[in-house]
């Protein structure tokens, strides 16, 4: 018997587990027809998901928790059964910005707590000669991309709210934003930083990767209720998301992968520009210069499409520090039960891994105890949960 | 309308035609302050400079994700609440998304009053997309008209018949075939251009 369904998608490359699991069929072999829907902005995911036009949705990983604790918008319960992608953004700056972090930089330029140093001193200067503050572009208020900016700007006491602006933007904005001069810099995912570097606009000054090592990004939502009447279909489409997730890990179907997202009904762009991600190899230049991480977007390796509650809890914890939440026992709860992997190691017929997920490896602050939200966040000097 | 003032409505839509409706219905149930924005780029200083209570956006619209920041972070508008009617009205909230429209209630404007605007939105969007697929329907109508009057036109030359004998043909051979006049048209089209 054939299910249909319907799944909400944002053209991004971190979307590629999902993408593949219907084209290349991995989705019907599990007995789902599955109709994807390209949308164009993560409000509209969020409610198509939220009132049931969307059986499930690629989603930004916060966007699940704000949407399971009621903030900003409606209280929908949410469940992530499947984690669609580890890491997959960067940070891209103006050339203008660029060379005045440059003049400022004193050590490894890849060190985001060097970079950051020389942010607080560009932003000092700025302020002194009376000039406006830095625009950040971002996707979302409750985005990873909101976060990371903030975390790493923070780690050298530029404090988000009241030194830069963080402007929401769409992605497929950004790059028409920076050239006109109406943001200095954003935190986007693929492939939005690399064809501002390809139109000589832009330079990649960070891969998150850099900030944070292990950070959960997007993930597959579903509602709860939905889930909990139809788990055998829950069940199908975690099992076709991580066939596709494996075939993309195969570096020898990253081609085909590649040439399956760039199809205009997908992401349509170029699929050599999809690939560069897909293969951690970007050029962060507009001269030319490539860099190469194996961390820069993780698809099911490092067992990055388990679900992993701890994930969910210091996206908790962001939202906390950053005032968009209170932080009490029952939020930790309802957003750890968000990424629950009981469905997904029950769909693969697993058992849960004997070893511990992989930390986040945050190039800053103490390393993060779930159980010590509040003692964690009170060891940053900047911050508003207070507030 | 009530003794009370008109709330000030602003409507984000790129499409000058569906705003164009929305606002001619908002002004005759008696909403005297609409104002449409269709420029995305200067958005934001826009709906600063107008201070709304209620904002329309079309649900296709990027922006989308913009207006939600704005309820969330920003300080400039005075306590703001982002949501299509109440969490408790999940019928509306369908209506809504799934005729396209979404509603940014600003905080201080009484509930009740949202609705029955919600209410006017959501019935503009779908007469809205009703004209649109009435306007798809008779362009394909026209563009069948051209084809039906080519192939007559073969048919009168080839055949030597009457332009009145040339439709019947069409008409019969299509109703045989179980087939639109515009196919069999279209079929005896490709097939003279092949054979010349």
């Amino acid at each position: 018997m054939t299910a249909t369904l319907r799944i909400g998608f944002i053209p991004l490359v971190d979307a590629a587990a999902l993408v593949v699991a219907v084209d290349k069929g991995f989705a019907a072999a599990e007995g789902l027809d599955v109709e994807l829907v390209r949308e164009v902005s993560w409000s509209n995911v969020r409610d198509k998901l939220n009132i049931g036009l969307f059986d499930a949705a690629h989603l930004l990983a916060p966007v699940a928790i704000a949407s399971s604790l009621g903030l900003g918008h409606v209280k929908v319960p949410i469940a992530a059964p499947f984690n669609l992608g580890i890491n997959g953004n960067a940070i891209t700056v103006s050339p203008v910005l660029h060379a005045a972090l440059m003049e400022e930089i004193d050590g490894d330029r890849f060190d985001p707590l060097v970079t950051a140093k020389a942010l607080a001193r560009v932003v000092a200067k700025r302020r002194k000669a009376g000039a406006e503050p830095l625009t950040f572009g971002m996707t979302f208020p409750f985005s990873t991309h909101n976060y990371q900016l903030r975390f790493w700007m923070a780690a050298a006491g530029v404090d988000p709210d009241e030194d830069v602006r963080l402007v929401v933007l769409p992605p497929p904005y950004m790059v028409d934003s920076l050239k006109s001069g109406h943001v200095d810099a954003f935190c986007v995912g693929a492939p939005w930083n690399s064809i501002a570097v390809d139109l000589g606009i832009g330079h990649i000054l960070h891969f998150v990767s850099d900030i944070l090592a292990h950070a959960a990004e997007k993930v597959l939502a579903v509602r709860q209720v939905w889930a909990d009447t139809h788990p055998e279909l829950v069940a199908a489409l975690v099992r076709a998301a991580v066939k596709g997730a494996e075939f993309i890990e195969h570096p020898e179907n990253r081609t085909e992968a590649a040439r399956i997202l760039a199809q205009p009904e997908r992401i349509g762009v170029d699929a050599e520009v999809i690939q560069r991600t897909l293969d951690g190899r970007l050029k962060i230049s507009p001269d030319g210069t490539f860099r190469e991480s194996a961390r820069y977007l993780l698809v099911g390796r490092e067992g990055a499409g388990r679900p992993d509650p701890i994930q969910a809890a210091w996206l908790y914890a962001q939202m906390v520090r950053w005032g968009q939440a209170a932080l009490t026992p029952d939020g930790v709860k309802t957003t750890m039960a968000v990424f629950g992997p009981e469905v997904y190691d029950a769909a693969l017929g697993r058992r849960p891994p004997a070893q511990a997920p992989a930390a986040f490896g945050a190039f800053a602050g103490p390393a993060f105890d779930p159980d010590n939200i509040l003692a964690h966040l009170e060891a940053f000097e900047v911050g508003r949960w207070k507030a | 309308m009530s003794a009370e003032q008109s709330p000030k409505i602003v409507i984000v839509d790129e499409s000058p035609v569906r705003a164009a409706i929305l606002e001619e219905g908002l002004r005759e149930a008696g909403f005297t302050e609409v104002v449409h924005i269709s420029e995305m780029q200067s958005l934001l200083a826009r709906i600063y400079a107008v201070d709304p209570d209620i904002i329309v956006i079309d649900l296709e619209n990027p922006s989308r994700d913009v207006l939600e920041a704005m309820f969330q972070v920003s300080r400039a508008v005075k306590r703001p609440i982002a949501m299509f009617v109440d969490q408790s009205d999940s019928a509306s909230i369908q209506a809504s998304v799934e005729a396209g429209v979404s509603a940014y209630i600003v905080d201080g404007l009484k509930k009740e009053r949202i609705k029955p605007i919600l209410d006017l939105c959501v019935s503009r969007f779908n007469a809205f997309a009703k004209l649109q697929e009435e306007l798809e329907r008779t362009k394909s109508q026209l563009e069948d008209r051209k084809i039906i009057e080519r192939a007559k036109g073969i048919l009168m030359k080839v055949k030597g018949l009457t332009e009145d004998e040339a439709y019947v043909l069409l008409r019969s051979t299509a109703m045989r075939e179980k087939k639109k006049i515009g196919e069999i048209a279209q079929s005896i089209i490709t097939a003279s251009e092949m054979l010349k």
